[in-house]
């Protein structure tokens, strides 16, 4: 089990590993998005501020994660800390 | 003059009362003008959360629950989150897809800034704007009762 295990991860980092190689020189932008959000942001989505129309609009789904983990981390420290008075 | 079992000294609560709803209305400045200036909706509610537990620092966390419990404060992270989530199905109803930006072109928050450079009008942006409110409303209600609930969990007294 454990040489499975071994077998996948050594194939997992290779295959980033890999990825790694096939990326673009440094420095060089990973892609052509960045020019598109600055051409098109104010025009799409009406706001100046492009972080803010990447991280709501292109990206709400994300944000939407973000708020979920927000939430989950409340629930979790309201499980760990409620106050145990009604067993008192 | 004896001290309170909870919070500090008068000086730092009258201090601490005093700033309070300055930071709050610096908080509610960088949710609302999240669309046009660095900021947003997480920055601005982190800003509030921070002004919350300056207070419960000052005042301790059984004064801060006699006014707001964790209870109500945690709504307000739900219905935060709610509101997030009904502006993202606002677009699937109205326009293409969950979260698509419907607003913009319309009358609220619709207007167009020119490309470029300009003064920032605060009527633009789209869901922007209330996709920042509902985020802000989850940070503050959300880091707020976090902080509540620790502080009134890990108190001496508290078995």
């Amino acid at each position: 089990m454990r040489k499975i295990a071994a077998l996948v991860f050594l194939v997992f980092v290779a295959f980033l590993l890999y990825g790694a190689y096939e990326m673009r020189d440094f420095g060089r932008p990973p892609s052509d998005m960045d020019d598109y959000i600055i051409e098109n942001s104010q025009n799409e989505t009406g706001a100046n501020n492009a972080v803010t129309a990447v991280v709501f609009d292109y990206r709400g789904y994300d944000t939407l994660g973000e708020a979920t983990v927000l939430f989950t981390a409340v629930a979790g420290v309201m499980a760990m800390f409620r106050r145990r008075d009604d067993h008192a | 003059m004896t001290m309170p079992d909870e919070g500090l000294s008068p000086v730092v609560r009258v201090i601490a009362a005093m700033l309070f709803p300055f930071i709050l209305i610096f908080s509610l400045y960088v949710i609302l003008h999240g669309h046009l200036t660095p900021g947003g909706g997480f920055q601005g509610g982190a800003i509030g959360a921070s002004a919350v537990v300056m207070l419960i620092v000052a005042y301790g966390a059984r004064w801060v629950e006699s006014k707001a419990g964790e209870e109500s404060v945690s709504v307000l992270e739900s219905l935060g989150g709610l509101m997030f989530v009904v502006t993202g199905l606002l677009g699937f109803l109205l326009a293409a897809t969950f979260l698509s930006n419907f607003l913009v072109g319309e009358v609220l928050f619709g207007e167009i800034p020119t490309f470029g450079s300009n003064p920032g009008i605060l009527n633009t942006g789209g869901t922007l704007p209330l996709l920042n409110i509902a985020v802000g409303l989850k940070v503050i209600g959300g880091l707020a009762s976090v902080v509540l609930i620790m502080a009134l969990g890990s108190r001496r007294d508290a078995a």
